[in-house]
């Protein structure tokens, strides 16, 4: 399993993947906004963290459809789903390599991109801690998406379509988090744990659906 | 529905050789076999077999058209990816990597990526992939098909050292694999 | 002098990567020497020449953030002309040196970004601004970073040359903008005050370091690219002779 794992992470570092793509489109779509809302700085001050939740939550969807796509067309699919290591924990550490290579870089640029949106320390932080704590969620809801889509020729738009109404709560209480911990009556705990929960929860039940969609797609 | 009627038995050291023209259903038998499809009705089944393993394909490997590895990665990370991954089944040992690779001909060039490798290289370092993790039944779906003459008679070798050792090989061909004995099973498909 | 001898004598013997790499053998030794002491003058004078009565220390950051804006520029216009020379001249190492030369100038545009922000913060009491020379020197960062995906993204170097190539000609049209937008948009950047048709503005205390630094960057900006070209060059040679390795592996141990 662990072999598993720096495969896939080595894959997404080679030439032609996906790692670096993910970090340049949020950065991409974070600079697009004050051109569309203006340079206010107090305005982008305060819509900042919901940018980059935003930015976030898409750059994260962009190379998922390839998760199990690309093994399904050489039939690395084919051995994993033939051997007799739980499906479900080899789809769990793909996405948890998944994450390794395309979430956590979002994670680390994001403080850079929160400078760019005028926020301020607390709010920065609230946001980097509220990412590290969602986005793995993302990617597991996102593995049902690109099990679903597999046997698909274009299943790239698709899984996104699949994907983002599922992912809602994540965004919602990621951002409730962040807002919560820079405007002061509301308390940061309850959201934060709502969204950690939320991890959790989909840590669960994202592989074992997607290991069944797996199934269910051989031909 | 593709075939019905069908039914063999093998045993240890003995290799079905399954024939017929295309759309006669091999390929869907084999992958049956590795238990990629389910079967309408019949069975499968593996008889005094070690302890635990209830379905044939549990100690089998694959080999279908498509060859496993990465065209990114080195041979040498495909190829210890997937002896890690798979591991041995119980009862037998695997070679390591680089006798694996001398065994299909391409020592040496372990350290390449993949996708530097010819089509008929690609197939054979595929083949190295069956060495690396022990598995006592071989599924091949077309093992030789890009492959030359040369390269046949290596991997009729290793077949044969397999059966040997007590394995079990069940591949679907169009050309003969060279091995001596073998049972045949004639696809014939339907005519309606 | 015989066919295959080393020397450069006009341009187009530059074609030659054999002769590339040999002059690049000769020339980066002493372009690493004279960088090294253009540095060293240059951040001595920088670190002894007086501070401006408004900014401060920081004005110290000028004389890194100016040259390396410059440079990112530069470094930019270097790529289209390289483009140009893959697409229209197709010289042979245009597509190396215009490979070679974009994590350089992403490297220069970040480093007058992050210099830009550290001065930004005392001085205007933001990180960030989003005027016109900020943004746009922040897309020509993001359109470095974007062509270097798309080199690495393809594995034949040729193809992607010409593809990259195509890109970095529809991306110039940036530099114009990023050079005279503090002329065009009031902003909150200042305007130049060095390269100016009625001579520049700045107190020759301050020009004096500026000009030394700006020759530091420019060479330092010419050791890497020559070393990056060389690097690229060799690159392309082992990977040629591992796929040769891999066509001639196997076949004698099958010849019948």
């Amino acid at each position: 399993m662990i072999a598993l794992f720096f495969r896939d992470l080595k894959l997404s570092v080679r030439a032609g993947g996906g790692a670096m793509i993910g970090v340049l489109f949020f950065m991409t779509v974070v600079s697009v906004i004050p051109f569309g809302v203006g340079p206010d700085l107090n305005l982008l001050s305060r819509i900042g963290p919901a940018i980059l939740w935003i930015g976030a939550l898409l750059a994260s969807l962009l190379g998922l459809d390839r998760l199990f796509q690309a093994e399904r067309e050489d039939g690395s699919l084919d051995l994993m789903l033939m051997h007799e290591t739980p499906l479900i924990l080899t789809v769990f550490v793909k996405c948890a390599a998944h994450w390794a290579a395309t979430g956590l870089p979002l994670v680390v640029a994001s403080p850079f991109l929160g400078l760019f949106m005028n926020m301020d320390e607390l709010a920065i932080g609230a946001t980097v801690l509220t990412l590290l704590a969602g986005t793995p969620a993302i990617t597991f809801i996102g593995a049902v998406g690109a099990a679903v889509a597999v046997a698909l020729p274009r299943g790239g738009l698709l899984v996104s379509i699949l994907v983002l109404p599922i992912a809602l709560p994540v965004l919602i209480f990621g951002v409730s988090a962040v807002y919560a911990a820079v405007e002061d009556p509301a308390p940061f705990l309850p959201p934060f744990m709502i969204l950690m929960a939320l991890t959790l929860f989909f840590a669960v039940v994202g592989p074992v659906a997607a290991a069944a969609a797996l199934r269910h797609s051989a031909d | 529905m593709i075939f019905h009627d069908i039914s063999f038995s093998l045993a240890g050291g003995e290799a079905l050789v399954v024939t017929g023209p295309n759309g006669s259903g091999k390929s869907t038998l084999l992958r049956v076999l590795a238990g990629l499809l389910q079967a309408e009705s019949g069975r499968i089944s593996l008889a005094d077999g070690p302890s635990g393993f209830a379905h044939p394909h549990e100690l089998s490997h694959y080999l279908g058209h498509r060859n496993a590895m990465k065209r990114e990665l080195t041979v040498e990370e495909n190829l210890s990816f997937w002896q890690r991954f798979l591991g041995n089944s119980p009862g037998g040992s695997a070679s390591d990597l680089a006798t694996a690779a001398a065994a299909v001909g391409l020592a040496g060039i372990t350290h390449l990526p993949f996708g530097y490798l010819s089509a008929g290289q690609q197939r054979r370092m595929a083949m190295a992939k069956l060495l690396v993790a022990y598995r006592p039944i071989w599924i091949l779906d077309e093992p030789t098909a890009a492959l030359d003459a040369g390269a046949d008679r290596l991997f009729a070798g290793l077949v044969t050292n397999h059966l040997e050792r007590g394995g079990i090989v069940i591949a679907a061909t169009h050309q003969s694999l060279g091995i001596g004995q073998a049972k045949t099973l004639q696809m014939t498909g339907f005519v309606h | 002098m015989s066919e295959n001898s080393l020397a450069i004598r006009k341009f187009s013997d530059l074609a030659n990567p054999t002769r590339f790499l040999a002059l690049a053998d000769r020339v980066l030794p002493w372009l690493s020497a004279f960088t090294v002491l253009a540095f060293a003058a240059g951040l001595w004078l920088s670190f002894t020449t007086e501070g401006d009565y408004q900014q401060g220390e920081t004005v110290r950051i000028m004389y890194v953030h100016v040259p390396a804006a410059w440079l990112s520029m530069m470094c930019y216009t270097v790529m289209a002309i390289s483009a140009l020379g893959t697409l229209v001249w197709r010289h042979p190492l245009a597509d190396v040196s215009g490979k070679a030369a974009a994590p350089i100038g992403a490297s220069f545009t970040f480093l007058a970004l992050v210099t830009g922000s550290l001065w930004g913060k005392p001085m205007w009491g933001t990180w960030w601004v989003w005027d016109a020379r900020l943004t746009s020197v922040f897309v020509l960062f993001l359109m470095y970073l974007g062509l270097m995906a798309l080199n690495r993204a393809m594995e034949d170097p040729a193809r992607s040359a010409r593809v990259s190539a195509v890109l970095v000609l529809v991306g110039f049209v940036n530099i114009p903008i990023i050079k005279f937008s503090v002329e065009w948009w009031n902003t909150l950047h200042q305007p130049a005050s060095v390269v100016r048709l009625d001579g520049p503005t700045i107190d020759p205390e301050f020009l004096w370091p500026l000009i030394v630094m700006a020759a530091g960057f420019t060479l330092l900006f010419f050791t890497l690219h020559i070393a990056a070209m060389r690097n690229e060059i060799w690159r392309r040679r082992v990977t040629s002779l591992r796929r040769q390795a891999a066509r001639n592996a196997g076949r004698e141990t099958l010849a019948p």
